[in-house]
């Protein structure tokens, strides 16, 4: 279990290296490290290298960590509410958070509000509109008894659609196509924005959240005897799905606010992982960030490079990889989740 | 006297009382049966007792002090529970569900000991679950996982032991090895049993509910009369005394249900 943590740290560190050197413009790994520790130690870089130093430094490093960050957290999140639910189709965007920040993020830049938040503003509007969202879905599944797993479920598909319903409005109403195109955006993901401004509070959120979920582990282990068996051996399932709910509401709003919903990582890494490692949370949480970091690093990598200098909607490729891996590794292994 | 104590306890939701004013003694060490049609409120006690519901009436009390003031990790370290979700949502091993028996006696994510693991074993070998330990837990029958949550119970190491109906989905051997458990442990436990001769045979006393009340309550040979059964579950049977142990018995026989004069008739 440490060796398999170790070695896929040691993949996703070699992953981030080679995606930083990939790209219209190939810098060897060994450059990209030179580079890198120039940047960190305040180096010397040659004056005819500062074009090549930029690009690692400026836009690619920030990017493929972002895409790092996402990747573990989308997948980190996946388990939890896949755990917290109950139920094996649920993924981060279950409380109807990606369609919420598409609404958030294009009434901001459709209306100009939060004006003052200057580069931020869509952001802003995209993390709002998640959390608005969750928060909605929340009230809107409670009942005297707590929250009914199921109920919250379909209180989120049913939410969906109507965000849904408010963006199809919003475009249709639209002076130009570039509500259109935003609405794409925040739907399908992407790192395109990246920039070293935006890393460091979704970085900081979703490695707390990181910290806390795992704390949690055999709580989640004990949630999935029921709600009652939860009880009768000293975890209150209401209060952990409680906190554990707001907690991951607000890191899937710092991710969709810097790089769009992206589907599909939250929804498989976690069952690929209980298929390799087994369902006990302890292990899952350290193994599924690990496996969700080094996945979105090349998937972002394949996006920005195969049909350069457009790029693939990151959710395609997800897809596209994905599908075929968790098929063949469920059919396998005779992978169960909550019956047959 | 120690042990499990209700004191009065009433259960009112939504506005429908579901257990009224039961008082009933589970002394220490025995084995006491709650008997009684659908809907007549055992289930609903035994949740009081495992903490998924708070009495609207009275308390439930452990040695004494009333559960309400025990925090749910207190009382999980001393009541364990069978309860009647009989599902797991994921693909635990044998092991590992049964290792989730001792969340109560252990801080947070705090890895079993080798005192945890013998208990988990010990459990898993007294329910006859010590060869699937490494199975999945999705991947047995109902009666194999039935028993896999038993021992969960057995290995939170608890005073008082509440079951829901455990010889569901079990066959006819692992029923009579799990009430001799019960019977041998030395326990305090408190079981919701439907088959009247099994909780004749396992239990030291019986409560008798019906529609929220206790109407009756005492050792089965006192309890299970004909008048009672009738009364109660609206059945008509013979009672027996079994011919070496004098534990009552219900004998069934259809014919005596049909009322009716064009019914057979023995």
């Amino acid at each position: 279990m440490r060796a398999l943590a170790i070695a896929l740290s040691v993949v996703l560190l070699a992953s981030v290296l080679v995606a930083i050197g990939l790209g219209p413009a190939v810098i060897a790994p060994v450059e990209t490290v030179r580079y890198l520790w120039a940047a960190v130690s305040g180096g010397e870089i040659g004056p005819d290298e500062v074009t090549r130093y930029q690009i690692v430094w400026q836009i690619r490093t920030p990017r493929v960590l972002l895409a790092a960050v996402v990747g573990a957290g989308l997948a980190a999140v996946g388990v939890v509410v896949q755990a917290l639910v109950r139920n094996a189709l649920a993924d981060p965007f279950i409380l109807g958070v990606s369609s919420g920040a598409s609404v958030g993020a294009v009434a901001v830049g459709v209306s100009g509000g939060l004006a003052g938040l200057g580069i931020y503003a869509v952001s802003a509007g995209a993390f709002a509109g998640a959390l608005g969202a969750s928060a909605l879905v929340y009230v809107a599944s409670r009942s005297a008894a707590g929250i009914m797993p199921l109920r919250l479920v379909l209180t989120g598909v049913a939410m969906a659609f109507g965000f849904q319903a408010v963006l199809s409005v919003i475009i249709y109403f639209a002076p130009d196509s570039e509500a259109t195109s935003a609405v794409l955006f925040w739907t399908m993901g992407g790192f395109g924005a990246a920039t070293w401004g935006a890393l460091p509070v979704v970085a900081v959120v979703v490695l707390v959240a990181l910290a806390v979920v795992r704390r949690y582990s055999r709580a989640l282990d004990v949630l999935s005897l029921g709600d009652e068996t939860a009880g009768s051996l000293g975890v209150d399932a209401a209060v952990v799905r409680r906190g554990l709910f707001v907690l991951t509401a607000v890191a899937t709003g710092a991710m969709v606010a810097v790089s769009g919903a992206i589907g599909f990582v939250g929804l498989v890494v976690p069952h690929v992982v209980r298929i390799l490692v087994g369902a006990g949370h302890a292990r899952v949480l350290v193994v599924a960030p690990l496996v969700g970091a080094v996945l979105m690093v090349w998937v972002d990598l394949v996006s920005r490079t195969v049909v350069a200098p457009r790029e693939l909607p990151l959710g395609a490729i997800t897809a596209l990889v994905g599908v075929p891996v968790f098929v063949v590794l469920m059919r396998r292994r005779g992978y169960l989740f909550g019956g047959r | 006297m120690p042990g499990l104590r209700f004191d009065d306890l009433s259960v009112t939701v939504d506005h429908h009382t579901i257990v009224r004013e039961l008082r009933l003694d589970v002394p220490d060490g025995a084995v006491v049966g709650l008997v009684g049609p659908n809907g007549s409120g055992k289930s609903t006690v035994l949740r009081c007792v495992y903490r998924a519901l708070a009495p609207s009436g009275g308390a439930v009390l452990l040695d004494s002090s009333d559960l309400a003031t025990m925090s749910l990790r207190d009382s999980a370290r001393r009541i364990a529970a069978l309860t009647q979700e009989n599902s797991v949502d994921l693909d635990f091993t044998v092991a590992e569900v049964v290792a989730l028996g001792r969340t109560p006696h252990l801080a947070g994510n705090q890895p079993l000991g080798p005192r945890d693991r013998a208990l988990c074993d010990e459990a898993m070998a007294r329910l006859d679950v010590l060869h699937l330990a490494e199975r999945s837990v999705l991947s047995l029958s109902g009666g194999e996982r039935q028993r896999v949550l038993i021992a969960r119970a057995l290995a939170q190491e608890p005073e008082v032991l509440v079951l829901d109906e455990p010889t569901n989905h079990l066959d006819l051997r692992h029923q009579v090895e799990l009430l001799s458990l019960l019977r041998g442990a030395g326990r305090t436990a408190l079981v919701v049993v439907h088959d009247l001769n099994l909780a004749a045979i396992a239990c030291d006393r019986l409560g008798v509910l019906s529609g929220g009340a206790l109407v009756a309550s005492g050792p089965p040979a006192h309890v299970l009369t004909p008048e009672l059964v009738r009364a109660v579950f609206g059945v008509a049977m013979t009672v027996v005394h079994h011919p070496e142990t004098g534990v009552p018995q219900l004998l069934h026989s259809l014919s005596t249900m049909e009322e009716s004069p064009d019914g057979p008739r023995s």
